[in-house]
């Protein structure tokens, strides 16, 4: 399948008081025409600086981002503009990510204002278009904010990420901020839109449930590195990571009588990113770790068709003709 | 049977707004057995957080009321004591955990002394009885006692969690209420956090009053569990019942809101329409504009408690036979 996205080599420092903060470290992947590809992880984890390097909404440190084969970490402010019609983001807090002076209309019309499109009647009618197809009633047209739940808001805010036409969404913690009965009818908006527009998404939450069911591939994202990337259907049936494992043991399943997965407890928190443990960047937590985890970082190696890992345990049972170093090459990591 | 450690009955609050009056709950019934947890689970706005704060008394008012009802803790009413009286209740018999563990700790004050406030306050200990029931709690919850003279921000928030938990139980309480004590927590730190809480309800047999919206924790760490919609609670079971056989519509379409990680969904089946604006609750069921299964009696006529037999019981017309029910 065509990747909408090739990212290689993916970096993003921050420099703070404690030293350099890798928030991203180094983190390649495709994102294919038409597909969700989520990103998991805790707090801290470079999850969401991920999402937003990839649009330049921050200015990643290193590395390529190519949408529809283009390097866009190349292109002028101005350019830049012009790919960003394509390229949009819905944030997690509803609250705080609309204006609280502009009205509905003024919200979702704003991106038109910025790229001059449009003139009033057209304008009214594309706003009405889009509260038609995120299913906000007519009459909020006229609201602020304030005036609307969470789901509501949150529905201002996808509209407002539609009002371009765009190719590609970054979906950062959409529905994190909402209640269980309303996420369900956001995740199934979502799902909608993407078969109706052809949309293609990044998902980005930290709750694994949710990014299983919404993506067909998911990533695990660990320190500022995924540390595993494969098909959501894989990630719960085979997890090959500790972490991913641990992960998926740690999440209470609301069910009864069912069998439980032995429970991989963790020890300690998420190291600082700052000055990131040698080696493995989970091998400060790891349950099964070796001392040679501590001293190299383990190769990326395609465990099965689709399943990329980052750990020696796997790679040190794949026959030795997989070449260890396949991922840092940049093209053969995953695709 | 086993003994009832608290029981509210009638329970009615109200909060005088600008907006108008709220009644954030509404006639509640809901009883904690001795050694039991009890899983109270609802969406914002539902009354679960008004609901505990109305057994420690701690409803701001104003604008907050109770209006009418019981609160019996031993068979004592704890809405009809004076405030000296709850005062040697509150944080010694029953205490309680917060769900965010940076704005329930003083800034100001280090974490020892947080918890030998308590116990000198309470079980009238002196300083260095206090302060060695103090390391001797910090070591059960697994921060080394060492630590006690850091500032909460000097902690993570897994263990500024386990900070409030070592402070809720230091005590020994008889009832611990715990306020959505892992939402605001990583999931890795949340099941070392629900680990320790069973943990220590086995070693001192605590009784529990869980609020959460997770379902998943109610069935990993409660006996029984309430469901709350509007202020009441709509159906009650223990967990293998509720989890197994929910009868109400809004209990089933909370489970069919939540993604599944070991079954292929492919499209969540989520409840229509919104919380109602709690200034202007819907009449008869509170449930009936979001409700498939609706019928014209639904909205004029208040659902009395059907009692399905072992404890199971639902707040819903369906059961009372006055509207069709599901196929089976």
């Amino acid at each position: 399948m065509e990747n909408l996205l090739e990212v290689r080599n993916l970096r993003k420092d921050f420099q703070t008081k404690k030293g350099l903060l890798q928030a991203v470290n180094d983190i390649s992947f495709n994102v294919r025409k038409g597909e969700t590809l989520g990103i998991v992880g805790e707090s801290g984890c470079g999850k969401s600086t991920t999402g937003r390097a990839v649009l330049r909404l921050v200015e990643p440190t290193g590395g390529e981002v190519r949408f529809e084969g283009q390097n866009i970490l190349g292109y002028s402010s101005r350019k830049m503009r012009e790919a960003r019609k394509d390229m949009q983001i819905i944030f997690q807090d509803p609250f705080a990510s609309l204006n609280p002076r502009m009205s509905i209309s003024q919200i979702i019309a704003e991106p038109f204002d910025v790229y001059r499109m449009y003139n009033p009647s057209e304008r009214a009618q594309r706003v009405q278009e889009l509260m038609r197809t995120v299913g906000l009633s007519n009459k909020l047209v006229n609201s602020f904010p304030h005036e609307l739940d969470g789901g509501r808001r949150q529905r201002v805010g996808v509209a407002r990420a539609l009002a371009l036409s765009p190719k590609f969404i970054v979906c950062d913690e959409p529905v994190s901020a909402l209640d269980v009965s309303i996420q369900a009818q956001i995740l199934n908006l979502i799902q909608d839109l993407q078969q109706k527009l052809d949309l293609t998404y990044v998902f980005i939450s930290h709750d694994l449930s949710v990014v299983k069911h919404i993506s067909n591939r998911v990533a695990v994202m660990y320190l500022g590195k995924f540390v595993e990337l494969t098909t959501s259907r894989q990630i719960f049936a085979n997890p090959l990571h500790p972490y991913t494992q641990a992960l998926l043991s740690a999440i209470p399943i609301p069910k009864v009588n069912v069998e439980k997965r032995q429970r991989v407890i963790l020890e300690g928190d998420v190291p600082s990113p700052v000055n990131p443990p040698a080696g493995c960047i989970f091998s400060g937590r790891c349950p099964y770790v070796m001392p040679r985890c501590r001293e190299a970082p383990p190769p990326v190696v395609e465990a099965e068709p689709d399943h990329f890992v980052s750990c020696y345990l796997v790679s040190d049972k794949m026959p030795p003709h997989v070449p260890a170093t396949a991922h840092s090459a940049g093209d053969s990591s995953p695709t | 049977m086993a003994e009832r450690l608290l029981e509210i009955d009638n329970l009615r609050v109200e909060y005088h707004t600008d907006d108008g009056v709220v009644t954030a709950v509404e006639d509640l019934q809901l009883h904690v057995e001795k050694g039991q947890t009890v899983g109270l689970v609802g969406e914002t706005g539902a009354g679960k957080t008004t609901t505990a704060l109305s057994i420690m008394r701690l409803v701001p008012a104003p604008p907050g009321r109770i209006v009418s009802g019981s609160v019996h803790f031993h068979g004592e009413d704890l809405l009809h004591k004076r405030l000296d009286e709850i005062k040697k209740i509150r944080g010694n018999k029953i205490s309680m955990i917060f769900q965010d563990p940076m704005t329930s700790l003083n800034p100001v004050l280090t974490i020892g002394f947080q918890i030998e406030e308590a116990v000198v306050l309470h079980q009238g200990l002196d300083a260095r009885a206090a302060r060695a029931r103090a390391g001797e709690m910090l070591r059960l919850v697994g921060i080394p006692p060492e630590r006690e003279g850091d500032y909460p921000h000097e902690f993570s928030g897994g263990m500024r969690q386990r900070v409030g938990i070592a402070m809720a139980l230091s005590c020994n309480p008889e009832l611990l209420i715990a306020d959505e004590p892992t939402t605001a927590l990583d999931v890795t730190i949340q099941a070392q956090v629900l680990e320790l809480m069973k943990r220590l309800r086995q070693q001192f047999s605590t009784s529990m009053l869980l609020i959460t919206h997770d379902l998943g924790v109610v069935a990993e760490v409660c006996d029984q569990v309430a469901i709350m919609y509007a202020g009441t609670i709509v159906e009650y079971a223990d967990v293998n019942t509720l989890f197994t056989n929910p009868r109400h519509p809004y209990t089933r379409g909370l489970f069919g809101s939540i993604p599944s990680l070991d079954e292929e969904v492919t499209r969540l089946n989520p409840i229509k329409g919104l919380m109602p604006d709690p200034t202007a609750l819907p009449s008869g069921c509170k449930f009936h504009p979001r409700c498939p299964m609706a019928g014209e009696i639904c909205k004029t006529r208040v659902p009395q408690t059907t009692n399905l037999g072992q404890g199971h019981s639902v707040h819903c017309m369906i059961y009372e036979g006055l509207v069709p029910g599901y196929e089976e």
